[in-house]
C-alpha cells in the first residue's frame, strides 16, 4: 500500500466509566499543532461499553474534526486483545497517517500490540512531535540512554506512523467555541470483541491524590540520607498542602514506595511547586519535573545540576534548613491544608 | 511447563558518558549490566517453578558478550540458555527485535508462559514485550505487579495501573511483563555460579531460524533516529549560600517572601 493512501492525524481518547481522561485532552493538543501543519483532519477514537454524547461533544470542542466511538459491553475496561482487534479494524478501513496514544498503561499496551501485526513503526513516550516540512513524516521526540540525550525518530516509509506520548508533558486542550464535527458511533463485529485475558476485579490506590495531580510537591533525594528523615519532609510538605515525592535512589531503597517515583523511569509531574530536599538532579530526574512552574532546591552541594532548572536556590544542610522552612511558614500562621490535599 | 524469560544486556546507564561534538554515546570501558528490570522477571519464574515446576529457558539477542547475561541468569536460577546473535540484527527497532526474539521463541517450542521485564533501562520503550506476544497470537498482561497462581491452564494476576491495580486471568499459553513490585529478586549462588561458569550458551544465527532478512536490522525496521541531541535545561537561578547558621534565616526568609510573592503558600 501507498504511503499516500493514507490521510488523517488520530489520537486515542481515553474514557473511565464513560468520562474522558486528561489524557485524551492532552492528546488533543498534540494532534491540533500537526493536524495544521498537515493541513488535514484530526479525529479521536474512544473505546467504551458507551459513552454520552455530551462527553464525546467535548472531543470535538476541544479540537477533534471526527470522533469515532466503539462502543461494546467487553470494551468497559482495557483489554488487549479486543482493544487492539478494533483498531486494527478501523486503521484497515480508514488508513490513518498518525496515530498517538498516550503513554499509559492502556497505550503502552495496545500500540506496541497493534503496531506488530499492522507492521508499523511506534515510538514510545514522546515528549516533541513535530512534521518534518520536508517530507511530511512526523518527527517523534523522546529521551533515551536513560535520558542522557533526546533522539528524534522517524517513520520514513511504513503506515500508520504510531507514536506514544508523555501524560503531562503538553497542557490540556480547551474547549473553543463554534467548533463542528461528525461523530461516528460502531458496534463493533462480535468476533473482535474475544478475550483470553478476563477482567475480574479492582483495587484502587490507597492514596488518594497521586503525585501527577499535585499542585505542590515536596521531592527527596538521596541527602535526605535514610528513612526516618522522611518525616521532616512530610511535615513540610503538610505544612504547604504539598504530595511528597522521590527520586528513583530513594525508592530504589525502599525509603519510600514506586508511586512516589518522579523522573523517567517513574512519573513526569508538572506542579505549579516543586521543592526539591536533597535532590542531585540526575538528568533522569530532570526528565520527570523541569516542567514545573516554580522550582525550589535545597541541597549542600552549589554544583548540583538541579540549581540549572531552579528558580529559587538554598545552598545548605537539608536538615537546618528545612526545620527553619517549618517554624517560618507556621510563624506566618498561615492556614494549615489537609495533607496530602491540593 | 516451560517458562522462557527474555533478556537484555544494557549500560549501566549512570556511566554512560556523550561525545559532545559527535552527539554519540561513548561505549568504551562503560560496564554491561543485565537489564536490572529483567531480575524481577527471573525470580518471578524461579518462584514458579518452585511451585508448579517449571524447565525455565533464558533467552537474548545482542552481540556475542551478552552470553554473560545469560550466564546470570544461570547463576539466578535458569535452567538453560540461547543467545540469538548475528551481524544481521544490529541496527534493529522494537518491531525488529520481537519479531527475530518471537521466532527464536517458535524455535524453542511449547511454552506456557514468556516473562519479561517490564522495559530496558537503556531503550527505555516497554515495547518488545507485548510486540513479541502479539507477533505469537498469544495474550499480553503488561505492568504485573503481583502473581496470585495458576489453576486450570489459567494464571491469575494483579495488573498496576495508574488509579490502582486489575485482577485478571489469561488463559495459557501467556506473555507478562512484570514491575518491581513482582518479586524481590534472588542473589546467584556460588552453586548457581559454579554451573554459570561451567555452562557453554548455544550462539544461535539468523539462518537457522524461519527469519525474513529483509524484515531485520537497521534496513528492517519500520523506525529510523532521524538525530540525536542532548536536552537543553537553564532557568536563571536566585541563589542563596545558607552554609553559615547566620546565613538560615535570612535564606529562608527570602524564600517565603519569594513564595508569597507568587502566590504559593
Amino acid at each position: 500500500m501507498k504511503n499516500s493512501e493514507f490521510s488523517d492525524i488520530w489520537i486515542l481518547a481515553e474514557q473511565h466509566n464513560g468520562k474522558l481522561l486528561r489524557i485524551s485532552y492532552e492528546l488533543l493538543t498534540r494532534g491540533m499543532a500537526l493536524a495544521k501543519k498537515k493541513s488535514c483532519k484530526l479525529c479521536a477514537i474512544v473505546f467504551s461499553s458507551g459513552v454520552e454524547n455530551d462527553e464525546l461533544e467535548k472531543l470535538i470542542a476541544c479540537g477533534a474534526d471526527k470522533v469515532i466511538s466503539v462502543e461494546n459491553p467487553q470494551l468497559e475496561h482495557f483489554l488487549p486483545e479486543p482493544y487492539s482487534a478494533c483498531m486494527s479494524d478501523l486503521i484497515e478501513k480508514y488508513k490513518p497517517e498518525v496515530i498517538l496514544a498516550g503513554a499509559t498503561s492502556t497505550g503502552r499496551t495496545l500500540m506496541p500490540y497493534t503496531a506488530m501485526r499492522a507492521c508499523a513503526g511506534l515510538t514510545a513516550d514522546c515528549t516533541q512531535l513535530d512534521i518534518e516540512s520536508a517530507t511530511g513524516n512526523l518527527l517523534q521526540t523522546r529521551p533515551a540512554i536513560g535520558g542522557n540525550i533526546m533522539a528524534t525518530i522517524k517513520t520514513p516509509d511504513r503506515r500508520p506512523q504510531m507514536a506514544t506520548v508523555r501524560p503531562r508533558s503538553t497542557k490540556p486542550s480547551e474547549p473553543m467555541k463554534n467548533r463542528k464535527g461528525e461523530i461516528i458511533r460502531i458496534k463493533p463485529n462480535e468476533k473482535l470483541m474475544l478475550s483470553r485475558v478476563k477482567y475480574r476485579g479492582f483495587i484502587p490506590l490507597e492514596e488518594k491524590h497521586g503525585i501527577q495531580d499535585a499542585e505542590k510537591v515536596v521531592l527527596v533525594g538521596r541527602g535526605i540520607k535514610k528513612a526516618e528523615n522522611i518525616a521532616m519532609a512530610r511535615e513540610l510538605a503538610d505544612c504547604i498542602g504539598a504530595s511528597l515525592g522521590a527520586t528513583r535512589d530513594v525508592v530504589d531503597r525502599g525509603w519510600l514506595s514506586y508511586p512516589h517515583q518522579v523522573g523517567l523511569s517513574g512519573k513526569t509531574i508538572t506542579p505549579k511547586l516543586y521543592i526539591g530536599l536533597g535532590v542531585s538532579g540526575a538528568i533522569q530526574h530532570l526528565a520527570g519535573m523541569q516542567t514545573a512552574e516554580t522550582i525550589v532546591a535545597v541541597n549542600i552541594d552549589p554544583e548540583a545540576q538541579i540549581f540549572k532548572v531552579a528558580d529559587f536556590g538554598i545552598v545548605g544542610d537539608i536538615f537546618e534548613i528545612v526545620p527553619a522552612m517549618i517554624r517560618e511558614i507556621r510563624a506566618k500562621s498561615l492556614p494549615v491544608s489537609v495533607t496530602g490535599s491540593t | 511447563m516451560r517458562i522462557i524469560v527474555p533478556l537484555k544486556q544494557v549500560p549501566e546507564t549512570k556511566s554512560v558518558k556523550m561525545d559532545e561534538k559527535t552527539g554519540t554515546i561513548i561505549r568504551e570501558g562503560v560496564e554491561s549490566i543485565i537489564n536490572p528490570l529483567d531480575l524481577y522477571a527471573i525470580e518471578l519464574a524461579i518462584q514458579l517453578k518452585e511451585k508448579y515446576g517449571a524447565m525455565l529457558v533464558g533467552i537474548s539477542m545482542g552481540p556475542p558478550k551478552a552470553a554473560d547475561a545469560l550466564k546470570e541468569a544461570i547463576s539466578m536460577g535458569i535452567d538453560e540458555a540461547f543467545l540469538l546473535s548475528d551481524k544481521a540484527l544490529a541496527g534493529s527497532d522494537t518491531w525488529s527485535t520481537a519479531y527475530a526474539i518471537a521466532k527464536m521463541i517458535k524455535k524453542i517450542g511449547d511454552y506456557s508462559i514468556i516473562i519479561c521485564g517490564e522495559r530496558a533501562t537503556d531503550g527505555d520503550t516497554g515495547q518488545v514485550g507485548p510486540e513479541i506476544a502479539s507477533y505469537l497470537e498469544i495474550p499480553v498482561l503488561t505492568y504485573v505487579n503481583k502473581f496470585i497462581e495458576i489453576k486450570e491452564n489459567e494464571i491469575f494476576v494483579h495488573r498496576q495501573v495508574e488509579e490502582g491495580s486489575e485482577i485478571l486471568s489469561s488463559s495459557l499459553p501467556t506473555l507478562l511483563t512484570v514491575v518491581k513490585e513482582v518479586s524481590e529478586p534472588r542473589l546467584p549462588t556460588l552453586r548457581g555460579k559454579l554451573k554459570a561458569k561451567k555452562t557453554i550458551i548455544p550462539c544461535v544465527k539468523v539462518d537457522e531460524l524461519d527469519i525474513a532478512i529483509e524484515k531485520i536490522g537497521l534496513q528492517g525496521s519500520p523506525t529510523r533516529v532521524a538525530k540525536i541531541f542532548r536536552p537543553k535545561v537553564a532557568r536563571e537561578c536566585e541563589k542563596h549560600f545558607a552554609k553559615d547558621p547566620s546565613k538560615i534565616g535570612p535564606a529562608v526568609n527570602a524564600l517565603a517572601a519569594y513564595l508569597n510573592k507568587k502566590n504559593l503558600l
